[in-house]
């Protein structure tokens, strides 16, 4: 059962954007639509269970005083594979994304988990850890881009790669372009983490009388 | 002349590296709780992105010549932590009032997407050398410039009513989205026209 405590450690307790705060970058760059968010979300899964993996499984052989760039080739390398993988297969989104898919390498949950996680457990442990953060920022990035795309466009779950136009809420000039602009990026994490302090502390007063 | 003036200023005010393109954000987060701190921050990253873009400049040539050019993320960030190691040895001996004041942020550096963002942008730019150069300090100082800025207000957001939710992150990033409102103003600002002389 070690394995779910794992799992779910990373998904909802340490979930690496609304409790541990990191990644904030990629975060609020890619979060215009949902389509971006899952992208982004996917890719850092596939860099994180195999930075980890990797880690795990060299753990014993990599010298203490140069642990941290070993990490950050190995990381650098699964970026590389991520980065020309997505080219050649969802090019609209390798395009969207840009410059954020080779900065997978300086996300600094990656090498958060490396350091903190890899480096001490065993492979599966480590795999399972990748796949409950990754899954965690997934799940983050999805909720912001939802709101995001929702009140800015009218339109969600538009993914030109996945042929999908999208399910129409309401009309485009009803929608507040503010949001899918920078601004909206900033706004709308501040006001979310907010809303989930408030229902953190709402539950432990609940918890404690 | 002008086209260098049309870099610095573009990468300060209309493409600022934090509140339009999204580079450095955990710095940005991270160390403006206090004036002091962030100014030592935006020199430290002034000087490191300046040399990193000229230096991953003729990296690059190199990965060009040999047609690796695959090998570009894993090169320049590790470009980037030598780099850092390097500026942080040479600071502590031959000037050891400035590594007072820079030498605790060096070693966070490597980690500023900023950085490794920027290289990677005069490369996609296809900026010359001392356009890249140029490109990589005017990002740096608009960095500088808004992290002191935020760190003037957040100083006095410890003083304003909060309501207990949104202390802390949640009102530093929603201040962070006012002040890229009003850096919206200069999207479009022709530049061009401006330094046409």
């Amino acid at each position: 059962m070690r394995k779910w405590e794992i799992f779910k450690n990373g998904v909802f307790n340490e979930n690496p954007i609304f409790r541990l705060l990191l990644g904030m970058c990629s975060t609020l760059a890619v979060t215009t639509a949902v389509v971006n968010g899952i992208g982004m979300g996917v890719a850092t899964t596939m860099v994180l269970i195999g930075s980890n993996v990797i880690i795990a499984l060299l753990r014993k052989a990599i010298p203490d005083e140069i642990r941290i760039p070993a990490y950050i080739v190995v990381i650098a390398t699964f970026t590389t594979i991520i980065d020309k993988v997505m080219a050649a297969t969802t090019p609209d989104l390798h395009q969207v994304l840009g410059i954020f898919i080779p900065l997978i390498v300086v996300n600094c949950i990656i090498l958060a988990r490396a350091e903190a996680f890899a480096s001490k457990n065993t492979v599966l442990d480590s795999a399972v850890d990748g796949l409950g953060m990754g899954l965690g920022f997934t799940l983050a990035l999805t909720v912001l881009s939802f709101i995001r795309e929702l009140i800015g466009t009218g339109t969600v779950l538009v993914a030109k790669d996945f042929g999908f136009s999208g399910i129409t809420l309401f009309p485009q000039d009803k929608g507040i372009l503010l949001m899918i602009l920078q601004p909206g990026a900033f706004i709308t994490l501040g006001l979310v983490l907010g809303a989930i302090n408030w229902w953190v502390r709402k539950r432990e007063e609940q918890k404690n009388g | 002349m002008a086209e260098y003036l049309v870099i610095i200023f573009g990468s300060i005010f209309i493409n600022n590296f934090v509140v339009s393109r999204f580079l450095g954000i955990c710095p940005f987060l991270g160390v403006s709780r206090q004036v002091e701190t962030a100014t030592g921050m935006a020199m430290a990253v002034t000087f490191v992105m300046g040399l990193a873009s000229g230096i991953t400049y003729m990296v690059q040539k190199i990965l060009d010549a040999l047609h690796i050019e695959f090998l570009q993320t894993i090169t320049f960030i590790l470009v980037i932590a030598v780099l850092v190691q390097f500026v942080e040895m040479v600071l502590k001996k031959s000037s050891p009032v400035l590594y007072r004041a820079l030498g605790i942020y060096l070693p966070l550096i490597t980690t500023n997407c900023a950085v490794l963002g920027v290289t990677i942008l005069n490369i996609d730019s296809g900026y010359n050398f001392l356009q890249s150069v140029v490109n990589g300090i005017g990002g740096a100082l608009g960095f500088g410039m808004l992290l002191i800025l935020f760190a003037g207000i957040r100083e006095n957001l410890n003083f304003a009513p909060i309501p207990r939710s949104l202390q802390g992150f949640p009102i530093a990033l929603v201040t962070a989205g006012l002040i890229s409102i009003a850096f919206l103003g200069f999207t479009g600002f022709n530049l061009n026209a401006l330094f046409s002389f």
